[in-house]
């Protein structure tokens, strides 16, 4: 019997600071057995537990791309006890991976159709591994105009920022980058928060799907502006965080309702969270 | 399958003589209460009880178990790499269980043994257990096992039913797992009719004298948001310390937590029983806290028996009516008294 609680043994290979704060890094990991990282089969919109051995697990979205081979991304936060203890570790070091986990983001559903990214601070390591994906030159022609924006309170705070600059010079994807402020003369891009650029850039919401993942703030305000524009709850599209712990329904914290997040999430259309208790 | 008969003696003894081929655990008398333990020379077991103080789900669900271990020593080859703890899983039989508890045991495998994942360690575990049940002669005030689908000689997820039918006990093979059981104790004769007519005529009785009822009819057909938003949970929470108590005796409660424990340069991943009474329980790194007050983690746990549950699986209420939550609960809060509020709203 396999046992699903067993992660996958795997080495750190590159790790990139990303904000000026150092509060976020970006692990590059390879698989130790190459047979592993065949059953690590996965969807950008899923997540995974790292495990760092003595320590614990932590759900991580996955922020590299299926198309990207040979590795996983994960783009983690300093913010516990197993986060300070990975953000200590060297290149070198063996840790573990466990999933791929939950669900994705609905592709059948997006392809044909424009799709629309909104995304807010760190939760933007999913939207990452959407936007690598979509761009493949295999998966580009499926879907139709594809929308960014993407919002940091500062550009120092802005992740993945040499990916960024490439897409901005791209003419197949329209990347709307803004921050909540900055002192930098230099600054090209937008000035203000995620809803209410959204509410600027975005014209309708014809054959469109928006995805959106960013703080509950975030969430919050731009859930209206969407409404607005004419999205109907069934496509906009959220990914909700959790406290977790087994990351496979069983061992019963992350629930909304009857719902596991972590099983049955973490992507939700907003249609379904409002069928759910308010409790998330 | 055949029914069989066993003296009172003859049934201990042949349980102690079984021992070579089955861990058995039987229930013993301490003090006020009850507890399963493992059978051994000098055990006195004691089938006069109403319920043990703690449904024996540990015998399949230890409060805190061992997962993985590894080595934290950089000389080591295979230092960081997590390891299955090894494990024994020769036979064991629980000899005494209550059909409620047998019953919690089936409503509980759904959530460990699923089509997307098995628990290995919940799904081996069972595996290896027998469950010969006593069937409950004296419900007691609190029993309301006929209310959510079992009763006091309920079968379910059982392997033999015990009747005590006060000079003998009459063993009624269920599965083949329990047939094999019975006839590895190789005592016992056959029960002729006068036995069996009396065993029914008993357990008839018994259900005749069940006091306490509850209604659990309407529970699926309600609106999960607005039950949810019901105005007697601020009630329902009024009293409740969040002690965790009904959580720790729940034959039906299973959220775990996982956890590293490191001892010099040697590791264990453990999993202990957690419960949603504590905040800690769906604290976020960020701070963040869905259920952060008292209110919201009452609700969540009479939610998650009475309605999540029963829309999850379409497999009744995740109740059995054991009343042990009702017994201690030091502020009696009693799940009745919520369920009625529940399918009444």
């Amino acid at each position: 019997m396999e046992n699903p609680y067993l992660p996958y043994p795997v080495r750190i290979e590159g790790i990139v600071t990303e904000t000026e704060d150092g509060n976020l890094k970006t692990f590059k990991l390879v698989f130790l057995n190459p047979e592993h990282e065949k059953k690590f089969s996965y969807i950008p919109g899923q997540f995974a537990e790292l495990s760092v051995a003595g320590k614990g697990e932590i759900p991580i979205g996955i922020a590299s791309s299926p198309t990207e081979k040979g590795f996983l991304k994960f783009t983690v936060n300093r913010v516990g006890l197993v986060t300070k203890h990975l953000h200590n570790m060297k290149e070198g070091d063996l840790m573990g991976v466990r999933g791929p986990l939950g669900n994705w983001y609905p592709w059948e559903e997006m392809e044909g159709r424009n799709v629309v990214i909104v995304g807010g601070g760190f939760a933007f390591t999913t939207l990452r591994s959407s936007i690598i994906y979509m761009l493949h030159p295999e998966n580009r022609p499926k879907f139709k105009d594809i929308t960014v924006v993407y919002g940091a309170r500062s550009p120092e705070m802005l992740l993945y920022r040499d990916e960024l600059a490439d897409w901005e010079q791209r003419d197949d994807i329209h990347m709307h980058i803004t921050v909540d402020a900055t002192d930098d003369p230099d600054w090209k891009y937008n000035i203000g928060f995620v809803p209410a650029v959204t509410e600027q850039k975005l014209t309708n919401a014809d054959d469109a799907i928006a995805i959106v993942c960013g703080p509950p703030i975030m969430i919050r305000f731009t859930q209206p502006v969407l409404e607005k524009l004419g999205f109907p709850s069934e496509r906009i599209i959220l990914s909700l965080e959790m406290r977790m712990k087994c990351g496979i329904g069983i061992c019963g914290r992350c629930n909304i309702g009857d719902q596991y997040v972590c099983k049955d999430g973490p992507v939700f259309s907003l249609a379904r969270l409002k069928e759910l208790p308010n409790e998330y | 399958m055949v029914t069989k008969i066993f003296t009172k003696g003859e049934w201990v003894s042949a349980l102690k003589g079984a021992r070579g081929d089955y861990r058995i655990f039987i229930p013993v008398k301490h003090k006020d209460f009850h507890a399963f333990e493992l059978l051994s020379d000098e055990t006195q077991p004691d089938f006069e009880y109403q319920n043990t103080r703690l449904s024996p789900k540990s015998l399949i669900y230890p409060q805190s178990e061992r997962m993985f271990e590894y080595s934290l020593d950089e000389k080591d080859e295979e230092a960081h790499i997590l390891k299955e703890t090894p494990k024994d899983y020769t036979p064991q039989a629980v000899v005494g269980i209550r059909p409620c508890d047998a019953h919690a045991l089936q409503l509980v495998n759904v959530n460990f043994d699923n089509p997307q994942y098995r628990d290995p360690l919940w799904v081996k575990r069972l595996e290896s257990t027998t469950l010969i049940g006593l069937g409950c002669n004296e419900p007691c005030s609190t029993c309301f096992c006929t209310s959510v689908g079992g009763g006091p000689f309920s079968e379910k997820g059982l392997d033999v039913l015990l009747h005590d039918l006060e000079d003998v006990f009459l063993a009624k093979p269920i599965t083949q797992k329990g047939e094999a059981f019975l006839e590895q104790l190789g005592q016992g004769k056959g029960a002729d009719d006068t036995l069996l007519e009396k065993a029914e005529t008993m357990a008839r009785s018994s259900l005749e004298r069940f006091t306490s009822t509850v209604d659990t009819g309407k529970l699926k057909d309600k609106e999960v948001t607005e039950l949810f938003e019901a105005p007697f949970w601020e009630e329902v929470a009024f009293a409740c310390i969040n002690c965790g108590t009904c959580t720790y005796l729940c034959p039906t409660c299973w959220c775990f937590d996982i956890q590293d424990e490191v001892l010099g340069k040697e590791g264990d991943r453990i999993r202990n029983w957690d419960a949603c009474m504590f905040p800690l329980f769906t604290l976020h790194g960020s701070g963040h806290n869905p259920r952060d007050e008292k209110v919201q983690r009452v609700r969540q746990r009479f939610m998650h028996k009475l309605k999540y549950y029963v829309d999850r699986y379409n497999n009744g209420v995740a109740c059995v009516g054991c009343g042990r939550c009702v017994q201690f609960c030091p502020v009696n809060i009693d799940i009745r008294h919520v369920c009625e509020l529940m399918n009444a709203f």
